[in-house]
């Protein structure tokens, strides 16, 4: 006999409350990733010049500042998924595990909310004509 | 207790080194590489945000013999980690699972791979 509830049973889930979901948001990201970042690589055959003012308004052109920060967002979600799950593989120790996995998730956020942060400053620049981009 | 000494499969000391093995770490290290190239994208990024400076700092780097080297070996990663993942969806799809097939499929990744990144550098610096 089982002591599970009806519900518990039809959810399957067990003590850890959770399922797929970190194993489906890493394909789901995959599959998101094979498009954006071949997009990426033919941008970047594509560019006439790396120096700033080509970069800088390259970034700041709508349909690059939409696609750039999916890239980025999509590139960091799953390099966080993956990073996670190489830490809790080979970290034991639970207080350097804890302390890893928190600074690897908190550098991957900063990481991209300075990257989006930065493209929108660089398309508002674009926009108002201010050129290459601020802070000088 | 005494700490019973049970047989562990594959063991890493006997296991039979073969192309699947080899490539599925590789798969791994490649991630975990291509962790410090999102940071590097995202360091271009917002240096170009800063302004001309702090562009040409990054810039400067990306371009010396280092920062090419780490460049190339990104680029390296990069076409390999995209070439295996989408061998890894399609086994999540239930298909090439057979041995040769795993193996065909894994020789052709990693050539694939390096082939991208020979046509990827000869195009970006003509």
């Amino acid at each position: 006999m089982s002591l599970q509830s009806p519900l518990g049973k039809f959810l399957g889930l067990g003590s850890a409350k959770e399922g797929t979901e970190h194993w489906w948001s890493q394909r789901v990201t995959a599959v998101a990733l094979i498009p954006l970042t071949l997009w990426f690589v033919v941008a970047l055959l594509g560019m006439d010049s790396f120096e700033h003012a080509a970069v800088a308004a390259w970034l700041g052109q709508p349909v690059n500042a939409v696609l750039m920060i999916l890239v980025l967002m999509v590139v960091l979600h799953h390099s966080q998924l993956g990073i996670q799950v190489v830490i809790e593989d080979y970290v034991h120790s639970g207080g350097l595990k804890v302390s890893m996995l928190l600074g690897s998730k908190f550098l991957h956020v900063a990481a991209g909310v300075a990257g989006i942060y930065s493209i929108i400053i660089l398309s508002i620049s674009a926009l108002a004509g201010l050129g290459t981009g601020t802070g000088q | 207790m005494p700490e019973i000494k049970r047989p562990l499969s594959p063991h890493v000391s006997v296991y039979s080194w073969q192309v699947s093995n080899t490539l599925s770490i590789l798969h791994r290290a490649t991630g975990v590489f291509l962790f410090a190239g999102a940071l590097v994208l995202t360091a271009w990024i917002v240096s170009a945000a800063l302004g001309q400076s702090a562009y040409d700092s990054v810039l400067n780097l990306l371009r010396g013999p280092l920062g090419l080297v780490l460049l190339l070996g990104l680029s390296a990663a990069f076409f390999y980690h995209l070439g295996n993942g989408i061998r890894h969806l399609v086994w999540d799809a239930g298909y090439g699972f057979d041995k040769h097939v795993a193996r065909m499929s894994g020789w052709f990744t990693f050539l694939a791979a390096i082939a991208f990144t020979i046509a990827f550098w000869l195009g970006v610096t003509s």
